[in-house]
């Protein structure tokens, strides 16, 4: 099963105020042995809000927002991606990330099977209709 | 606030714990089977007090400590084994003095430790079917009931064939080591056999109705990658991983709604998973950035990065696959991968070059029970028009086929042949 890991921002991170070189040591060290015990598939960390944007869908209009963004500890400050056995897995492993104040979240990763078959057909027949649509322009490249 | 299930917990930490745990005390009493029971009785011991204490701070450390005041309790029962005891005595209290910090994990000490386990799992003595379960075992902290499970057999059967497996490396006298020098990389390829069976059992499951148990590839995956990260410099293990991650990448594009198996050239390659095949690629990049020649697995996820990398079938390079195929054959001469290379080839020039290949084979007596040689071949003989031999071919590889969709799918074909 794959989880995601949303490591939430606060007043320092949302200030730019980059990690100690300590704070990186001990991160990194964390990342490793993630890393070593084969669970760790992705991680990232993120800059400040005030480098985002946002784009809002409001009945089919699209508005896009600079940031930065109010409530920091709604935004999400680096995530990571793992694979576990189990939700308590990720959460003996996270127990020892070396955070010393803020707050994490862990989300299930949807499975391909969750989806059910809703999805498939769909999509298929979209595939068929690119495929389409290229073979007739290749055609037509051809003359 | 009690955690809402203390046993998923306890759970957890052990599959954290365990082959660090079992590593470490192995490197004490020199003995994996002794140190897997001393594990295994901090673990019940653990389960017997957590419910009230709570989980520790430092569960591993706890762990660790509780099985080394069992392992002394046992020595001093045990004069013939009473030499060992004063050391670990001491190592007890340097460690109650100083408890060992987390961060002391990344030593290169642990690594080996770990490293070591896992050759001693796969050690050549034991059979491939029994390196595999001790590994998941001992590395992957799986229950015995779980591997009995993903193997299909009962469980008693599989608490024997490891007690059994512990015994003969114990009156072998199996040392507890990372092997040097030219029995390296002859155990190496020991161990990543092993982790590929894995892989494979879950994979391609060639008993039962199902086409895929994904938790023994899960399990194999992470095998693997806890492999590289303690054999780094191994440009076969990454290559391993390569290979593994690029497969598993198919996994939902691999069967239909029905659970029947789409083949690779059939299948929605949107639905192949792309993070997997990022990973899968940038391992094999790490594999060849550390040079030498190619090995088995290194070839072998070249191949699969070929098919990775072309977003639609019609895109594969299939004279870069048959070329690769030949390298492959060549340092591991093998009737399957030539049967292989007859496909990429009849991809690459047609079906008449691929059935040149594919029909010296016929007199090769080690395919003749493997349903895919008549496979393959019906599959050529009815792009060439011959749909009289096709279905033949089709007919005679459904009643080869070990599993019951691959016998489904065959006879589908033999069917669109005859009309």
């Amino acid at each position: 099963m794959r989880f995601a890991v949303l490591v939430k921002a606060d007043e320092r991170t949302e200030a730019g105020e980059l990690p100690s070189e300590q704070e990186l040591r001990d991160m990194g060290n964390f990342n490793d042995e993630l890393v070593k015990a084969g669970i760790m598939l992705a991680g990232e960390g993120l800059t400040d809000s005030s480098k985002g944007v946002r784009i809002r869908y409001e009945g089919g209009r699209k508005s896009v927002i600079d940031g930065p963004f109010a409530e920091a500890k709604e935004l999400v400050a680096g995530f990571w991606i793992l694979e576990a056995k189990s939700k308590e897995e990720v959460i003996e492993w996270m127990k020892r990330a070396p955070f010393q104040s803020g707050e994490i979240e862990i989300r299930p990763i949807f499975e391909a099977d969750d989806f059910g078959e809703n999805l498939t057909p769909e999509l298929r027949a979209q595939e068929d209709r690119q495929r389409e649509t290229m073979k007739a322009r290749q055609e037509a490249a051809k003359g | 606030m009690a955690p809402p299930d203390i046993n998923r917990t306890i759970d957890a930490v052990w599959r954290i714990e365990a082959s660090r745990l079992i590593a470490g005390l192995a490197k004490m009493v020199r003995d994996v089977g002794l140190a897997e029971e001393l594990a295994q009785e901090a673990l019940v011991t653990a389960m017997a007090r957590w419910p009230d204490t709570g989980v520790p701070d430092r569960p591993g450390a706890w762990l660790m400590a509780t099985a080394k005041r069992r392992a002394i309790d046992l020595f001093r029962r045990d004069k013939l084994l009473a030499k060992k005891h004063a050391e670990l005595q001491r190592d007890l209290e340097e460690e109650e003095q100083e408890a060992p910090d987390y961060a002391t994990a990344l030593d290169d000490d642990i690594g080996d430790e770990q490293l070591a386990l896992v050759f001693t799992a796969c050690h050549p003595i034991l059979t491939p079917d029994t390196r595999a379960a001790l590994t998941l075992r001992v590395v992957g902290g799986l229950a015995t009931d779980e591997i009995a499970r993903a193997f299909l057999v009962p469980e008693p059967t599989m608490a024997q064939r490891i007690v059994r497996a512990k015994r003969t490396l114990s009156e072998a006298g199996i040392p507890f080591e990372v092997p040097r020098g030219a029995e390296r990389a002859e155990r190496l390829a020991s161990v990543l056999q092993v982790v590929y069976l894995i892989f494979n059992e879950g994979y391609a499951a060639t008993r039962g109705d199902d086409w895929l148990r994904p938790q023994l590839c899960a399990e194999a995956l992470r095998l693997g990658r806890i492999l590289a990260g303690l054999a780094p410099r191994e440009p076969e293990v990454h290559g391993l991983v390569a290979l593994m991650e690029i497969q598993a990448s198919r996994t939902a594009a691999r069967t239909d709604a029905a659970g029947e198996p789409i083949l690779l050239l059939d299948q929605d390659r949107r639905r192949w998973d792309r993070l997997l095949i990022g990973r899968g690629l940038a391992a094999l990049a790490r594999a060849e950035r550390l040079g030498g020649e190619r090995g088995l697995y290194v070839l072998q996820a070249a191949i699969a990065a070929c098919h990775a990398r072309a977003r639609r079938a019609e895109d594969t390079d299939w004279r870069r696959i048959a070329g690769l195929y030949g390298v492959l054959h060549a340092l591991a001469p093998s009737p399957v991968v030539e049967l292989n290379r007859a496909v990429a080839v009849a991809m690459a020039e047609g079906p008449a070059a691929g059935l040149a290949i594919a029909d010296p084979l016929l007199a090769e007596p080690s395919l003749a029970g493997y349903h895919l040689l008549p496979a393959v071949r019906g599959d050529l003989l009815f792009k060439l028009g011959r749909r009289e031999d096709a279905r033949a071919e089709f007919e005679r590889a459904a009643a080869l086929a070990k599993n019951t969709r691959e016998r489904t799918l065959m006879l589908r074909r033999a069917t669109e042949a005859a009309n």
